[in-house]
């Protein structure tokens, strides 16, 4: 029998991380085609510069932190800490509303400073990738409220299936956070 | 009819039960209550083998009415003077009746009908309803799989398909008509509501059809690649796949990474055209009115779109050779020549179909020194191309071939993948392509490598598969008359169009000869294309008629194997329920291709490696 059939059922991930991770792929095609097109649209000239409102450093400083407590309540989920684990998810899902918050500030900002969602490309860019990657956001708290209702409805057990669909909103969750940290980053190199 | 069991049958009924995996499937699926009665069967289901059915049928429906639209703008092209008002039943206001009730095709409709064609063709016939049929069905069947990764997403894959066709198939009845800029809706034709009539709601719901399809093509691809990285049958390692499933993969992998790019570029096309942004238009007057849009750029959306639109046409392709590589090697009765150059080839296309998408725009003002880059990796598909067809060459070479309907469509499949490739060689350079952008020599070269080719692999794996999918083989007296109608009248259209190409004639004008006096004169080879035109839509409605009579009345299949075939889908039963295997999954033991080896016909990949023996897989 071969080496390959010895391997087998041994060293394949989750089928549902897997999916998860493919469907990462395809979202990080989506906003790398939208910076690939600012920066595209940029290069042609005609192309309204300003300062990225300060709130939006905020927001990225709050995801950031958002990202850390989900990853305590996992350790907390993991190591039987019950109490950890909940109060650690209860302040994710705050802070992710506090950056959805913060974004919409961010966007009222922009409009205040001139940079209206349709004066000029720069700023249109601005609105609509920001935008997008709130709506993913939003997702993550949707998949939250899940990861909650198991949390505070269902008794508290440590088992191998509940872990794995935890596993998946924590996947996502700190996906969402790199790629609004790379779309500051992105933001802040071809200043707009 | 009582069912032949054959020897061969019976050895692997004790090689599965000897060697075979158990996942204690049964034990946990008593019958199934999810699929007990007429609608959660067939309509709701979420069985692999009816949702592949479901994108057959669905994609031989749409094939119909795309089809039928060619056959009405090949009309006007061909006899532009001809009374059309026979027409009017069907196309109602659309014909243009004049004072002596002579009727005349509606010019903006002609628009939309080559517009959708494009559109249902590239996206509905030869993307869902190639590789959503084939990886639907083959995928966990030629894997050893219970199903796909996850049912229900494939079902709604469906559903979302299902939708988007509804949604474009109701913009046939706006009064201001469906979309007419063309299937690659270029701004700012498609971005100005008022641009055309067809720019308004027919755009609409062009863009929220493209949306919805956009889902489907993500559902299934993202179920399509967990499903072959998950799911195989002991044993079954990756260079002991099919070419199919390999095919099936890596145009997962493509459509996965290309789609959302397309998403990106049509989100955006709605923000032009709703909103008042201006990522595509720039200074604009229409109808002497100044737009009060400024800074955008059009170009901007033609990178977008050919981003995918590119690896598309490979997302159309690849399930084709998949299924043409395993039809031949199946009734050569020889191993396919060269596996592993075959897996490379594939996965080289596939790299090289994401850095070659601004050869269709050559003439869109790209900076001609990019454009070099872009001539030299379209060129380079050539060499993985030319090795894939010297290896299906290769295959057939001193075989045994057994003629039938599906292997002469996977024959003719490789005639029309050299004579179409061929052109791409011409239209690939960028300074050829100054003379030929788009001309009929455009035409005539996607047609053939893409349009017709995806469709003999299509034909080839419908009729090769049919016993595995209805219990029943189509009659192949009508599949060759179909073939060879087909392969001829193939060429009857599209050979000509080189020669008016070569001369300028460029594409989708209602009425060319009439615009330039100098196009005139070819009328009458315009009359032959159209003639040929409806003669080959006749044989397409034979091949319906042949594929809907064999599924209630063909002859029946009595055993499990008839092609004596190495792959897994023939282990399951004629009817194979759900679950696919009755007992165990069988495992894998060897590749798939051992024919004619050790003086045997054909050794299945179930039945283990004799003492000594090499396999051919790794």
């Amino acid at each position: 029998m071969s080496s390959a059939a010895e391997r087998y059922n041994q060293s394949k991930i989750n089928p549902q991380k897997l999916a998860l991770w493919i469907a990462i792929a395809s979202m990080v095609m989506v906003f790398g085609a939208f910076t690939s097109a600012y920066i595209v649209r940029r290069a042609a000239g005609n192309w309204l510069e300003f300062k990225l409102p300060d709130v939006f450093f905020a927001s990225t400083a709050v995801i950031l932190l958002s990202s850390v407590t989900l990853h305590l309540s996992y350790t907390g989920f993991k190591a039987g800490n019950e109490k950890r684990y909940k109060l650690m998810m209860i302040a994710t899902a705050i802070l992710g509303l506090a950056f959805i918050v913060l974004q919409y500030r961010g966007w009222e900002a922009l409009n205040e400073i001139g940079a209206t969602f349709t004066v000029n490309p720069s700023s249109s860019f601005i609105y609509v990738i920001s935008g997008l990657h709130a709506a993913h956001v939003l997702g993550g708290i949707a998949a939250l409220g899940v990861a909650l209702a198991h949390a505070f409805i269902l008794p508290y057990k440590p088992t191998l299936r509940r872990r794995q669909r935890f596993e998946l909103v924590v996947q996502y969750w700190h996906f969402v956070d790199l790629l609004w940290v790379y779309l500051i980053v992105f933001f802040m190199l071809n200043g707009s | 009819m009582a069912q032949v069991v054959t020897a061969a049958e019976t050895l692997e009924d004790k090689l599965t039960e000897e060697l075979g995996y158990d996942d204690h499937f049964h034990e946990h699926h008593h019958g199934d209550k999810y699929q007990s009665n007429f609608l959660t069967t067939y309509i709701f289901s979420t069985d692999h083998k009816i949702i592949g059915r479901q994108f057959l049928m669905t994609g031989i429906f749409w094939a119909f009415i795309g089809a039928a639209m060619s056959i009405v703008f090949r009309l006007q092209l061909g006899f532009p003077e001809a009374d059309m008002a026979w027409l009017r039943p069907i196309l109602g206001k659309w014909i243009l009746v004049d004072a002596n009730g002579i009727g005349k095709l509606d010019p903006e409709f002609y628009y939309s009908l080559v517009t959708l064609h494009g559109t249902i063709l590239v996206f509905f016939v030869l993307t869902a309803g190639l590789s959503g049929t084939f990886s639907n069905i083959l995928i966990p069947l030629q894997i050893g799989a219970r199903d796909m990764a996850s049912p229900l997403l494939n079902a709604f894959s469906y559903w979302f398909f299902f939708l988007a066709g509804v949604v474009l198939f109701l913009s046939l009845f706006l009064s201001t008509g469906p979309f007419s800029g063309g299937w690659t809706a270029y701004p700012p034709l498609s971005a100005l509501p008022q641009a055309s009539e067809g720019s308004g709601a027919g755009m609409t719901m062009w863009i929220v059809s493209m949306a919805l399809f956009i889902v489907s093509a993500l559902l299934g691809g993202i179920n399509y690649i967990t499903t072959v990285l998950n799911l195989r049958t002991k044993g079954m390692s990756l260079w002991r796949m099919p070419l199919t499933i390999w095919a099936f993969f890596i145009t997962a992998v493509l459509g996965v990474l290309s789609f959302p790019v397309l998403l990106s570029g049509v989100l955006l096309l709605m923000f032009d055209r709703s909103m008042g942004t201006s990522f595509y238009l720039s200074e604009i007057v229409v109808g002497g009115q100044v737009l009060e849009r400024i800074g955008g750029s059009p170009i901007l959306f033609q990178h977008l779109f050919w981003f995918l639109g590119h690896p598309e046409v490979y997302i159309i392709i690849l399930p084709a050779m998949g299924l043409v590589s395993e039809v031949l090697s199946v009734h050569s009765r020889k191993p396919i020549f060269g596996y592993t150059a075959m897996v490379y080839s594939m996965l080289a296309i596939g790299f090289l179909a994401f850095i070659v998408w601004a050869h269709h725009m050559f003439m869109s003002g790209v900076n001609p020194f990019i454009s070099n880059f872009f001539v030299i990796f379209t060129l380079i598909i050539a060499v993985p191309s030319a090795v894939k067809v010297f290896n299906w060459i290769g295959t057939i070479y001193g075989s045994n071939f057994r003629f039938n309907s599906a292997s002469l469509f996977a024959v003719g499949f490789v005639s029309m993948f050299i004579s179409g490739g061929l052109t791409g060689i011409f239209l690939g350079n960028s300074a050829i392509d100054i003379q030929m952008h788009d001309t009929y020599f455009v035409v005539a070269h996607f047609h053939i490598v893409m349009g017709i080719a995806a469709f003999f692999g299509m034909f080839a794996g419908v009729y090769h598969w049919f016993p595995k999918m209805f219990g029943r083989f189509m009659n192949e007296t009508l599949g060759k008359i179909h073939f060879w109608g087909t392969l001829v009248g193939a060429y009857a259209i599209f050979w000509p169009m080189h020669y008016t190409g070569l001369a300028g004639v460029p594409r989708r004008y209602y009425d060319a000869g009439a615009t330039f006096e100098s196009f005139r004169h070819f009328g009458d080879l315009n009359k032959f294309i159209t003639v040929a035109a409806i003669m080959v839509f006749f044989l397409q409605v034979l091949f319906i008629i042949n594929f809907f009579y064999s599924i209630f009345s063909g002859r029946k299949v009595t055993v499990k194997n008839p092609w004596g075939a190495n792959t897994l889908e023939w282990t399951t039963p004629i009817e194979a329920g759900h679950g696919n295997w009755p007992g165990r999954i069988p495992a894998v033991q060897r590749w798939s291709y051992d024919y004619s080896k050790n003086g045997e016909e054909f050794i299945p990949q179930y039945v283990p490696l004799k003492e000594g023996e090499r396999d051919m897989g790794h």
